[in-house]
């Protein structure tokens, strides 16, 4: 067997037939290569600028809204450079109508280096969580102002350590979320053996709460949960637990009250409301928070 | 020794921290990790030490770092 594959191998194709990859220039035996590529290159010589470059850019529309977006960058790659904003400016009729499809346009045509979260462009991950004009949003939901006299100011959510640009640090916030044990606990069986099942009241109680996509624009945007981040939990995560307190299905009701009974973790909230006011899916977690102080107050 | 400040108690309380921790590490890989704390301290060992923001951000950053080891 050995053998046959060395005579064949031996058999070489004739050099016609032979062609380097992806080359469809037939060279003969006659003329060397490099006379062949001069000869192709004659072809294609490369016009002079003078001849191509064209006089500015092309005129832009008369009727062109051109907005400025002043966005708040910051490098940590040169930490020592303080943060700063930059100013952006884009025609809004070349635009889409939302806030995020101005970042992104920015970051495809403008400034590669600008740094967001985004992903569904649709409001249903929280990914693009942010302060825009002073009210934490996501931009993919808020639309842009067309008002071309009014600038619009993007900055990252407030009193969140910056990882880059428009991106928070929600570490802390991912941290208070899991320490609410945000799952289902239950010590009995189903009395049925498959599913743990709820009345159509039961389940209307978690209206308005299982929608809460924790984009975190609530909790930032509450003062008291800038003072203590560290301790209070903050209005998404407050929600959160009323909504598995409130879970019929749910067993461990007592330890998860017991558990927001002291002066920090609850009862920070002071009923500023910032949060039912800010929130992107139009939510209200003051009124979760209030009735979880309510049902202790009654217990 | 002069008074240090409470930013450079923290920075070598995070350096203190990064040789514990490396103690816990096998006996054969634990000067692999000990170095490499120090280059990591020493590579921003000419930060200005008024430079507050700065020297939190790597803070932070070194203490994620530590927590994921």
């Amino acid at each position: 067997m050995a053998f046959r594959l060395a005579t064949r191998r031996f058999a070489v194709s004739p050099q016609v037939f032979r062609r380097g990859m992806a080359s469809v220039v037939e060279t003969t035996k006659a003329e060397p290569l490099s006379t062949v590529s001069e000869t192709l290159s004659a072809s294609t010589q490369p016009t002079p600028s003078s001849k191509t470059s064209t006089k500015g850019e092309a005129a832009p529309d008369k009727d062109a809204t051109i907005k400025t977006f002043h966005i708040y960058r910051w490098n940590p790659d040169e930490p020592s450079t303080k943060p700063k904003m930059q100013s952006y400016t884009l025609d809004l009729n070349k635009t889409g109508p939302m806030m995020l499809d101005a970042l992104i346009r920015i970051k495809n045509e403008v400034d590669p280096t600008l740094t967001f979260r985004r992903s569904c462009r649709e409001g249903i991950c929280g990914s693009c969580a942010m302060n825009i004009d002073g009210v934490n949003t996501l931009a993919c939901l808020c639309r842009i102002n067309p008002d071309k006299k009014q600038e619009a100011r993007i900055y990252p959510l407030p009193h969140t350590y910056v990882v880059k640009d428009l991106v928070p640090d929600l570490t802390q916030f991912y941290k208070q979320y899991k320490s609410i044990q945000p799952y289902l606990q239950r010590d009995t069986p189903a009395p049925d053996g498959r599913e743990h099942r709820q009345s159509k009241e039961d389940r209307k109680k978690l209206d308005g709460m299982y929608e809460c996509i924790l984009c975190a624009c609530c909790s930032t945007s509450c003062p008291s949960y800038w003072w203590n981040s560290e301790q209070y939990l903050g209005p998404a995560v407050l929600m959160q637990s009323y909504r598995w307190i409130a879970d019929s299905r749910d067993e461990k009701t007592a330890q998860r009250k017991e558990m927001l009974n002291n002066s920090m973790s609850l009862y920070r909230c002071h009923t500023i409301l910032n949060c039912s006011r800010t929130c992107p899916k139009g939510l209200n977690p003051a009124l979760a928070i209030a009735e979880i102080k309510k049902s202790m107050a009654f217990t | 020794m002069p008074r240090l400040s409470g930013l450079q108690k923290a920075v070598l309380a995070l350096y203190r921290q990064c040789l514990r921790t490396a103690r816990t590490k096998p006996e054969h890989s634990r000067p692999h990790f000990q170095s490499f704390a120090r280059k990591e301290f020493d590579k921003n060992i000419h930060l200005d030490k008024k430079d507050f923001s700065a020297i939190e951000f790597f803070l932070r950053k070194g203490t994620r770092q530590l927590e994921t080891t």
